[in-house]
């Protein structure tokens, strides 16, 4: 199975890779998947708590080529949103912009449990 | 310039030796005959040639030709000596043994036995993918009939005691099988010394053509007898019907009779190859372990394991180049990793991290070199971009973590 232009280029050249201070109160991280299953990804966004708007947003992803392509991606598209706006985010519009094949389409879903949970972990600290 | 690509994955199938080519050629064209036409030159031609390729086959592992049954593959011959014996030897019981690290044409084989009214013991290995010859003997009981072992692992490329094995089913009266896929052509391999009755291989993994195997099926004490398992002719003794491959056949042949003249100096060369790799690796990256066995393995095999490097991922770094293998299964249908690196009790986070390394006769130490480096790009490459990774070098204990699964 060839991978697509799209997944080999966020492979090669990964937006956004590293780590925000996970202690920071308007930092939100989210951790998913499991070494077992061969897939982790942590997504972390940096949020100001004035306009809930995504100022930064980084990742690190154990897993495969399109899991990895998949939270760049994901990263990329969180810069600027609001949190709200962030949330709209569908795992199917990261498969249609990958051009996942059905197969990697978990990836996708994990990438969106990714963004949903370190939401919830940046509202749990700011409740 | 074209892009230069790396083959380090013969273990799956080998590229074909130019000689074995070469002497397929004329019976695409200039005899076209069927080996079963006894009756015009055109199918003397034919015959000649299978007989010589059977001789040359039956040389390289020191039996009889008439112990050679052509099939199609390796897969055919290991259904065709499961089935095969399930079927003859009914009377005799039902029970087969098999190991849990077998190809899956046994495995599956065996499956569809158990589910034909027989028995099958999977047995585990130990930790370093060997049998422990106590839980064979341990295994066997009155209504076995066949015991089933690979003699050499594709993933790990770990060698078992066939001798040892061949002890047992001797002293207890059950017949032995082995799938030798991986080992003919690049080991010394001599059934009859270790008394296995029954053994599958093919040409494709020896620098043959691919949709060529072979059975070989014991003649004389005892003397071995296997239901066909295709019906048609009676070819082949009436063990395999259908009309021979001719020019796969006769590069089989070519390609026995090369690896009988250049298998030693072949293997001495490529386990220096293989150990430059493994070394290199091992020395210029944190936490890269090997699988199975190291002292009982094949010459041109090496199975790694990058700790925190998914391997398929790990494998994208290269792949537009390097041609290897990952036991990581990242797909939604199957998520478990390969189940012979689950069988030495590696875990799940080990074998999703595995690639096998395959050297064959045409891979260059130039090409070993440009791997290295390439592998040891790739892995800094994912573990820089792996929160495990980073996890473990903040010394946080992964067993600990409450993971998401999914």
């Amino acid at each position: 199975m060839a991978y697509s232009e799209k997944v080999l280029d966020h492979f090669k050249n990964p937006k956004n890779v590293g780590t925000l201070d996970k202690n920071k109160t308007n930092v939100g991280t989210g951790l998913v998947g499991a070494p077992e299953c061969g897939d982790v990804m942590r997504l972390q966004i940096e949020v100001d708590d004035t306009t809930e708007t995504i100022v930064d947003a980084k990742f690190k992803t154990f897993g495969c080529g399109s899991a990895i392509a998949s939270s760049s991606l994901a990263t990329e598209w969180l810069k600027g949103k609001t949190i709200n706006e962030a949330l709209e985010i569908d795992n199917m519009a990261i498969v249609e912009e990958l051009a996942l094949p059905p197969v990697k389409i978990h990836c996708s879903v994990l990438a969106e449990d990714a963004i949903k949970g370190a939401i919830e972990d940046y509202k749990n600290k700011n409740k | 310039m074209e892009k230069r690509l790396i083959y380090l994955d013969n273990n799956s199938t080998t590229p074909m030796d130019p000689r074995a080519v070469e002497a397929m050629m004329p019976y695409f064209y200039q005899h076209p005959g069927n080996a079963a036409s006894r009756n015009h030159p055109f199918g003397w031609a034919a015959e000649e040639a299978v007989d010589n390729a059977r001789e040359q086959i039956a040389d390289l592992i020191s039996v009889d030709p008439k112990e050679i049954i052509f099939t199609s593959g390796a897969t055919e011959s290991d259904n065709l000596a499961l089935k095969g014996v399930f079927e003859m030897y009914a009377r005799k019981g039902n029970h087969i043994i098999t190991l849990k690290t077998e190809h899956k044409a046994v495995l599956d084989a065996c499956k569809k036995i158990e589910k034909m009214g027989g028995e099958v013991t999977y047995l585990d290995v130990k930790r370093d993918g060997l049998l422990d010859l106590a839980e064979l003997e341990a295994a066997i009981k009155p209504n076995t009939i066949l015991v089933s072992v690979m003699w050499a692992n594709n993933e790990t490329g770990v060698i078992q005691d066939m001798k040892g094995i061949g002890e047992i089913c001797e002293k207890n009266g059950v017949l032995l099988m082995s799938d030798a896929t991986q080992a003919v052509g690049k080991i010394p391999v001599n059934p009859k010394e270790v008394g296995v009755h029954l053994m599958a291989f093919t040409g494709h993994k020896m620098y043959g053509p691919k949709g060529v195997g072979a059975l070989f099926v014991n003649r004389k004490k005892p003397r071995v007898k296997v239901t066909a398992q295709l019906d048609g002719g009676g070819h082949e003794r009436g063990m395999r019907s259908g009309t021979l491959n001719v020019p796969g056949i006769v590069g089989f042949g070519a390609a026995a009779a090369i690896a009988k003249e250049e298998m030693t100096a072949e293997a001495e060369r490529l386990s220096k190859l293989r150990d430059k790799l493994e070394t290199a690796l091992m020395e210029g990256l944190e936490e890269v372990y090997i699988n199975g066995n190291t002292e009982h393995r094949m010459p041109h095999v090496t199975n790694l394991s990058f700790k925190h490097v998914e391997g398929e991922g790990l494998m994208m770094t290269f792949n537009q180049e390097i041609g290897v293998s990952s036991g990581s299964a990242c797909t939604s249908a199957s998520l478990e990793p390969s189940y012979v690196l689950m069988a030495l009790g590696l875990g799940d986070d080990l074998a999703h991290s595995s690639i096998r390394f395959s050297l064959g006769r045409f891979t260059t130490e130039e090409e070993v070199d440009i791997a290295i480096d390439q592998l040891k790009k790739g892995v800094t490459h994912m573990r820089d971009l792996s929160p495990i990774w980073e996890m473990y070098k903040e010394g946080i204990d992964l067993d600990s973590v409450v993971w998401q699964e999914h």
